[in-house]
C-alpha cells in the first residue's frame, strides 16, 4: 500500500516560535490508503506538524510536497483545495449557526448565486446519516448540541470536503463508544477508497485497533516510523516519554472504611440532567465517575461546586449542611472544595496572564493584609507549589499560554492546591495531556488522598478510572447506575454498566 | 412541524420586536387625535425610516461581532453631501444620489479596511474615523443650509398611489435588494460565521476578511441611504454632532431591541428595522400623551433603559451560572 | 503555541515594563512638543507645560475611572452626563444648603456620580446587560434628570470657592491644584491595580470572567466597584470643571467621552479588557491634551481639527495597537 506515491511529504521541515523550535528538521511521509498514527506527548510537535499540513501555519524551513507538487499554503482554504482536510482538536464549528449551515459553510449549494437552503438541508441530512448521526436535526443550532454530537458534526463536515488526506486530531476524545465504532468504520472505508489518514490520539488502544503504521515525535523531532505490530505498547510509550515507565498507576491502599464521610449528597436532581443522585465520599478516598459521555457527570460536579441553579436535594460537608450557592461558598465549606473544570483554556486559566497570577488567583485573600497585598509571601508560596508539581517554566512572569497543555493543567491544579482543599472535584483532568503528566497527576491524586483529601474524579478514560480509583460510580441518563469496586472494577463491567445493558459488549 | 419549531426558535428575537412594535403602534394610533390617516402614516414612516436605515447599517458590523460607532457620522456626511450635489435636473439629482451612496460605501470600506488590514478594534477605529467623517461633513457644510432636487425629494417623502408612504416602499426595496440577498449569499453567511466564532470560521476556510470588509462597506452604504432620506425630508444639510451621536446610539438600541446579539453571530437587519420603529413610536407616544417637554428626555431615557433591560430576562432562564459569562 | 508576544506584563508593579506602546506614546509627546516649539517658542516654556498639565488633569481623572471599566472588558458610555451630574449636583447642593452645602458640595457631587456607577454596575453585573447599551441608557436617564433639574428648580449653578480653588489654585510652588489632585487619583489607581488583591481580580475578570468566577472571585462585586470608581471619578472631574469655568452647565461633559476612551486605548490598554497599565493612560491623556492644544494654537478650523484628530489616533494605533493575526 505504502508503495503508492505519497500524498503528503515533508522534507527537513522546521518551525520556530521565537527562539524555540517546535519542530526540528522533520521528514515525514503520508501515503494514500494508509492509516498513519501520529504519537507523542503534548509539545512534542504533533500539533505543529498538523498545522503546517493543514495550512494554519507555515514552516520556518523546509519543503511541503502534496501529490508531487511543492506547496506553500497561505491558509486552511488553500490546503482544503489541495485535498488536505483537518478535524481540529479545538472544534472549528460555528456555535450560533445551524448544523446544515456548518456542514456547507464554505461551498454551499447555490441557486441563482444565493445559498439554496433546501438543498443544503438535504445534503446535511445525507451526511449525518452517513456517519450514523440521524438523531441530529439539520436545523438544530450547534450550540444546543452536546459535545459528542458536535464532534460527529465536525467529522461530517470534514468528510463533506472529499479529502485526499484526512487529519484527525484527537477527534474521538469526546465521542460515545457507539460513535467511535461508526468513526472506525468510516475511517476504514475511506482507507479502502484510497484516502490517506493521519490519526492523532492519546488512546493507545485506538491506535492498535486502527493504524497501519505510526510515527512517534518527541521534543519537535521525529523519533521513529514503524509498521503495525513492529513495536510493543510499552516500547512505544517509552519512545514517547524517553524514559522507562515503572508503574502505570500508583498502588492503591487497603480501604479504610472508618474514615469520616467528607462529602455527602442526598437526592440531588437538576432538570433532566441529574436524577436523584446520592453519594458519600470519605476522607482519603478517590471515587471515580464513569459512564458514557454526557450522562450527567459534568453537571454533577458543577452542581456540587454550586455553579448550577435550582438543584434540589441536600449536600453535607463533614456532616454539616452545605448550601450550593456558588464557588465562594464551596471554598468556605468546613472542608474547602476545589473544582478542576472541564475546559482549562476557558474555565481554568487566564491564558494571557502570567503563571504567578494564575496560580494565586483562588487564594489571593491569604496574602492580603488589610488593603495591602503581600507580594513576597505570594511569591514564595507560588514558588513552592511550582516545585511540588514540577511545573516546567522559564519565568514566573511568562504568560500561561506559552506553556504546553500538560503544564497548563498543572497550573490549574496548583491554583487549587494553594487553597488547601479538603475535597477535590476533577472534570476529566487528563484529557489532551501527555502520558508523562498523566502519571504525575495520578500520583498527585493518590498522595493527596493519603493525606486525607477526598477526591471525586470524572474521566472519559476507563483505564484511568480502574487504575486510579478506589471505587467508581457509573452514571447513566443522569443517575448513578451502579457502584463498582474491588474485583468488580474492570473495563468490562464499566462498559456494561455504562451502556446499561449486559449483552454484546461490542466496543472497546 | 419539526422544521417550523426550529425556525421559530431561531427567530424569537425578531418576532418579539415585531410584536412589541404592533402593540405600541396600536396604542399610539388609538390615542392619536386624528387616527390612522395617510398623512399620519406618512409622517410616522418618514421619520422612522431614517433610524431604520441607520439601524440596518449598524446590524451588519454587529453580526460580525464588531460595532460601527461612525454610522451616525456617515449619515450626517451623506446628508451634507446630498445638500450640495443632489441638485439641478432629475438626471443630475440621480447622479448625485449615486455619488452620495458611493461616498457612504467608501467611508464604510475605509472602516473595514482599517479593521481588517490594520487589525484595529472596531470600536476605537470607528470612533476615530467617525471624527474624520464629521470633520469632512463640517468642511462641506460649515453652517446649516443647502438644497435638494425637489422632484425626487417630494416623490421620496410622499405616497405611492396616494396610499402607501414611499419611504416604506424604499425601505422594503432595500430589504429585498440588499439585505435578503446579502443574508443568503456566501459572504453574508460568512459574516455571521465570523461573528459566531472567528477562529473557527478561519479554520473552516471561511473568507473572514472579505466578509468583514463587505459588512462594513454595506453599513456605510446603508447609513448614506439614511442620510439621503434625511435630506429629502429636510431639504437641507446640517453637520450636527448631536444628531450624529443620537443616531449612532439609537441605532445600537434598535439593533438590541430587534433581537440581534451584540456578541455577534445572531440576529437580522429586519429585527433592527422593527427595533427602530419601536424607538420612534415611543417618541410619538410622548407627543400624543402630551407630556411636559421638560419631562420628555427623562421619560425617553427611562424607556430606553427599560427596553434594553428586557434583555435581563435571559438571566432568569439560565440555570448554569457559567452561561452568564458568555 | 502562539506567536511570541510583547512582554506585556498583565500585572505591572511599579517596575513598569516599558513596552512598545509606552515608548511610542512618550516619543510622540516629545515630538509634538518640539514640533510645536518650531511653530512657537512658547511650547517649551514651563508656564505652557504646566497649563497643559492642568488641563490634562480633568481628562486624566476621568480616564482613570474609564480605565478601570475598560480593564474588566466593559465600557462606560455614561461619562458625559455623569460629569455634568457631578458638577450640577455639587453647585446645586451649595445653593440649597448655604454654608453646610458649601462644605458638602464636593462630596455630594462625587457621591452622585458613584451612585450612577453603582446602577451601571448592577445592570452589567446582575442583569448581565451589555455595558455599552446599559450605560448608554443610564446616560440618557441622567441627562433627562439634569434637564428636569435645571428647568424645574432653577438652582444655583455657580461653583463654590472651594471648587474654584481646587480647579485653578496654585498655592504650592505654582503647581496647579488640579494637577496635584490628578497625581493623588493616579497614585490611588496605580496602588489599587498593582498592590491589592482587588487589582489582581480586576485583571482576572477582564481576561476571563468564567475562570475568575470558578476560582472563587466575586466577579459581580469587582464589576460594580469598577463602575462605581468610574462614576465617582467622572463626577469628581465634573466638580473640578465647574470650579474651572466657575459654573455648571448642560452638556459640559460631552467633549470628554471620546478623548477619555482614546487616551486609555492609546496608552496601551486593551479595549477588550485584561491588559494595560496606568503609566500608559498618563501618556495617552497628555498626548490627547497636547494634540488638542496644538490644533487650537494653530487656529485650525473645527473641520480640520476633527479630521486631524481622527487621523492621528488611527496612525498611532496602527503603529502599535494592532491585534494579533489569526495565522500563527
Amino acid at each position: 500500500m505504502s508503495d503508492a506515491a505519497p500524498i503528503l511529504e515533508m522534507k527537513h521541515v522546521s518551525k520556530h516560535y521565537g527562539g524555540i523550535a517546535a519542530l526540528n528538521e522533520v521528514d515525514f511521509v503520508a501515503c494514500p490508503g494508509e492509516i498513519h498514527a501520529v504519537l507523542g506527548e503534548n509539545g512534542a510537535g504533533k500539533s505543529t506538524l498538523i498545522k503546517i499540513a493543514a495550512g494554519v501555519t507555515d514552516p520556518s524551513e523546509g519543503e511541503v510536497i502534496v501529490e508531487g507538487r511543492r506547496v506553500n499554503f497561505r491558509n486552511p482554504t488553500e490546503a482544503m483545495a489541495a485535498g488536505v482536510v483537518c478535524v481540529f482538536q479545538e472544534l472549528s464549528l460555528l456555535p450560533d449557526m445551524t448544523v446544515a449551515d456548518n456542514l456547507s459553510i464554505v461551498s454551499p449549494p447555490l441557486r441563482g448565486g444565493l445559498i439554496n437552503g433546501r438543498a443544503q438541508r438535504e445534503r446535511a441530512r445525507e451526511l449525518l446519516a452517513s456517519i450514523g448521526c440521524e438523531d441530529v436535526h439539520p436545523l438544530e443550532l450547534v450550540r444546543d448540541l452536546p459535545l459528542s454530537r458536535r464532534q460527529m458534526v465536525e467529522i461530517a463536515k470534514a468528510l463533506a470536503k472529499k479529502p485526499k488526506l484526512l487529519i484527525l486530531d484527537e477527534a474521538t476524545s469526546a465521542l460515545t463508544a457507539a460513535d467511535v465504532e461508526h468513526v472506525y468504520t468510516i475511517i476504514r472505508n475511506l482507507k479502502s477508497a484510497g484516502v490517506g489518514i493521519l490519526y492523532v490520539s492519546h488512546r493507545m488502544h485506538e491506535i492498535e485497533a486502527l493504524a497501519d503504521c505510526a510515527t512517534v515525535f518527541r521534543n519537535g523531532r521525529r523519533i521513529e516510523t514503524f509498521k503495525k505490530g513492529e513495536r510493543s505498547v510499552s516500547a512505544i510509550v517509552q519512545m514517547m516519554i524517553g524514559r522507562e515507565l515503572i508503574h502505570h498507576y500508583p498502588d492503591k491502599p487497603v480501604p479504610k472504611p472508618a474514615a469520616p464521610v467528607a462529602l455527602s449528597a442526598k437526592n440531588l436532581s437538576w432538570g433532566t440532567q441529574l436524577r436523584d443522585i446520592s453519594l458519600d465520599i470519605r476522607k482519603g478516598e478517590i471515587v471515580g465517575l464513569g459512564g458514557l459521555d454526557g450522562q450527567g457527570q459534568r453537571s454533577l460536579l458543577l452542581a456540587l461546586f454550586g455553579v448550577l441553579k435550582g438543584v434540589s436535594g441536600t449536600v453535607e460537608v463533614m456532616g454539616k449542611p452545605h448550601r450550593l450557592s456558588g464557588p465562594r461558598a464551596a471554598m468556605r465549606a468546613p472542608l474547602p472544595l476545589a473544582l478542576i473544570p472541564e475546559d482549562r483554556k476557558t474555565e481554568g486559566l487566564m491564558l494571557p496572564m502570567n503563571i504567578r497570577d494564575n496560580i494565586s488567583l483562588a487564594s489571593l485573600s491569604h496574602f492580603q493584609k488589610g488593603l495591602r497585598f503581600d507580594g513576597g509571601k505570594e511569591h514564595s508560596a507560588v514558588g513552592k507549589i511550582i516545585d511540588r508539581l514540577k511545573i516546567k517554566i522559564s519565568d514566573l512572569a511568562a504568560a500561561v499560554s506559552t506553556l504546553s497543555g500538560g503544564n497548563q493543567q498543572k497550573v490549574v491544579l496548583a491554583k487549587w492546591l494553594m487553597t488547601n482543599p479538603g475535597i477535590i472535584l476533577l472534570n476529566d483532568p487528563t484529557r489532551g495531556i501527555d502520558v508523562g503528566t498523566k502519571q504525575e497527576v495520578y500520583q498527585l491524586l493518590r498522595d493527596l488522598a493519603d493525606k486525607g483529601v477526598a477526591v471525586l474524579f470524572y474521566s472519559t478514560d476507563y483505564a484511568e478510572l480502574i487504575g486510579c480509583c478506589d471505587r467508581v460510580l457509573v452514571m447513566y441518563n443522569g443517575g448513578i447506575a451502579q457502584e463498582l469496586m474491588g474485583q468488580h472494577l474492570n473495563e468490562r463491567t464499566i462498559i456494561e454498566t455504562a451502556l446499561n445493558v449486559d449483552e454484546k459488549g461490542q466496543v472497546a | 412541524m419539526n422544521d417550523l419549531r426550529h425556525r421559530i426558535h431561531h427567530n424569537g428575537g425578531l418576532l418579539a420586536a415585531i410584536g412589541l412594535f404592533i402593540v405600541m403602534f396600536i396604542i399610539y394610533i388609538s390615542n392619536h387625535p386624528v387616527g390612522l390617516t395617510v398623512a399620519v402614516a406618512t409622517t410616522a414612516s418618514n421619520k422612522a425610516v431614517l433610524l431604520a436605515l441607520v439601524a440596518m447599517a449598524q446590524t451588519l458590523p454587529v453580526l460580525t461581532r464588531g460595532l460601527d460607532l461612525s454610522v451616525g457620522m456617515v449619515f450626517i456626511l451623506a446628508n451634507c453631501l446630498a445638500s450640495v450635489i443632489v441638485i439641478g435636473t432629475i438626471g443630475e439629482g440621480l447622479l448625485g444620489i449615486t455619488v452620495v451612496l458611493g461616498a457612504g460605501a467608501l467611508a464604510g470600506f475605509i472602516n473595514g479596511a482599517i479593521i481588517v488590514w490594520g487589525r484595529l478594534q472596531p470600536i476605537i477605529t470607528t470612533l476615530a474615523t467617525g471624527a474624520m467623517y464629521y470633520g469632512i461633513a463640517l468642511y462641506i457644510r460649515p453652517g446649516p443650509g443647502g438644497d435638494v432636487q425637489s422632484d425626487i425629494a417630494d416623490l421620496a417623502t410622499g405616497q405611492l398611489f396616494g396610499v402607501v408612504p414611499t419611504t416604506l416602499v424604499v425601505l422594503l426595496v432595500i430589504v429585498l435588494i440588499v439585505w435578503l440577498p446579502y443574508r443568503n449569499s456566501v459572504p453574508g453567511r460568512a459574516a455571521l460565521a465570523v461573528g459566531s466564532n472567528e477562529q473557527a470560521a478561519y479554520m473552516s476556510g471561511v473568507p473572514v476578511q472579505r466578509a468583514k470588509l463587505l459588512a462594513y462597506t454595506l453599513a456605510g452604504l446603508l447609513a448614506a441611504a439614511g442620510g439621503l432620506m434625511l435630506t429629502f425630508n429636510t431639504y437641507s444639510g446640517e453637520a450636527s454632532a448631536p444628531i450624529a451621536g443620537t443616531y449612532t446610539l439609537n441605532s445600537i438600541a434598535a439593533v438590541v431591541i430587534g433581537g440581534t446579539s451584540l456578541f455577534g453571530g445572531w440576529g437580522s437587519a429586519i429585527g433592527s428595522i422593527f427595533g427602530a420603529f419601536v424607538l420612534r413610536t415611543i417618541e410619538d407616544l410622548l407627543f400624543v400623551f402630551d407630556l411636559d417637554p421638560l419631562w420628555q428626555p427623562l421619560f425617553q431615557g427611562v424607556v430606553l433603559l427599560a427596553a434594553v433591560s428586557l434583555g435581563a430576562l435571559r438571566v432568569l432562564r439560565i440555570r448554569n451560572r457559567l452561561e452568564l459569562f458568555t | 503555541m502562539s506567536e511570541p508576544k510583547l512582554p506585556v506584563s498583565a500585572f505591572p508593579a511599579l517596575r513598569f515594563s516599558f513596552d512598545r506602546s509606552l515608548i511610542i506614546a512618550f516619543t510622540c509627546i516629545i515630538l509634538m512638543l518640539f514640533g510645536g516649539a518650531l511653530y512657537s517658542r512658547e511650547f517649551l516654556s514651563p508656564e505652557y507645560l504646566l497649563q497643559q498639565l492642568q488641563i490634562s488633569a480633568f481628562l486624566g481623572i476621568i480616564a482613570s475611572g474609564v480605565m478601570m471599566v475598560i480593564l474588566i472588558g466593559h465600557i462606560d458610555l455614561s461619562i458625559p452626563w455623569t460629569v455634568t451630574l457631578g458638577a450640577m449636583m455639587a453647585t446645586a447642593f451649595a445653593g440649597w444648603y448655604g454654608d453646610t452645602g458649601n462644605l458638602l458640595a464636593i462630596p455630594v457631587g462625587i457621591f452622585c456620580g458613584a451612585m450612577v456607577g453603582l446602577l451601571n454596575g448592577i445592570g452589567v453585573a446582575y442583569l448581565r446587560l451589555p455595558s455599552m447599551i446599559f450605560t448608554l441608557g443610564m446616560n440618557a436617564v441622567v441627562q433627562g434628570l439634569m434637564v428636569l433639574h435645571t428647568g424645574g428648580f432653577a438652582p444655583q449653578d455657580h461653583a463654590t470657592d472651594a471648587m474654584h480653588f481646587l480647579a485653578v489654585g496654585r498655592p504650592m510652588f505654582g503647581i496647579p491644584n488640579a494637577l496635584l489632585i490628578w497625581v493623588v487619583v493616579g497614585a490611588f489607581t496605580t496602588f489599587l491595580l498593582t498592590h491589592t488583591a482587588f487589582g489582581r481580580r480586576v485583571y482576572a475578570v477582564g481576561n476571563r470572567e468564567a475562570a475568575a468566577y470558578l476560582s472563587g472571585v466575586n466577579t459581580n462585586a469587582v464589576i460594580i466597584w469598577c463602575f462605581v470608581l468610574s462614576g465617582a471619578a467622572a463626577a469628581f472631574a465634573g466638580v473640578l470643571l465647574a470650579g474651572y469655568s466657575t459654573k455648571a452647565y448642560q452638556a459640559m461633559g460631552d467633549p470628554y467621552l471620546l478623548p477619555a476612551i482614546a487616551a486609555v486605548v492609546l496608552g496601551g490598554t486593551n479595549i477588550l479588557g485584561g491588559r494595560g497599565n496606568y503609566l500608559g493612560t498618563i501618556a495617552g491623556v497628555i498626548l490627547i491634551t497636547l494634540l488638542q492644544s496644538i490644533l487650537a494654537v494653530m487656529q485650525m478650523p473645527e473641520a480640520g481639527r476633527q479630521i486631524i484628530y481622527g487621523i492621528v489616533i488611527l496612525a498611532m494605533l496602527l503603529a502599535y495597537g494592532r491585534g494579533e493575526i489569526n495565522r500563527k
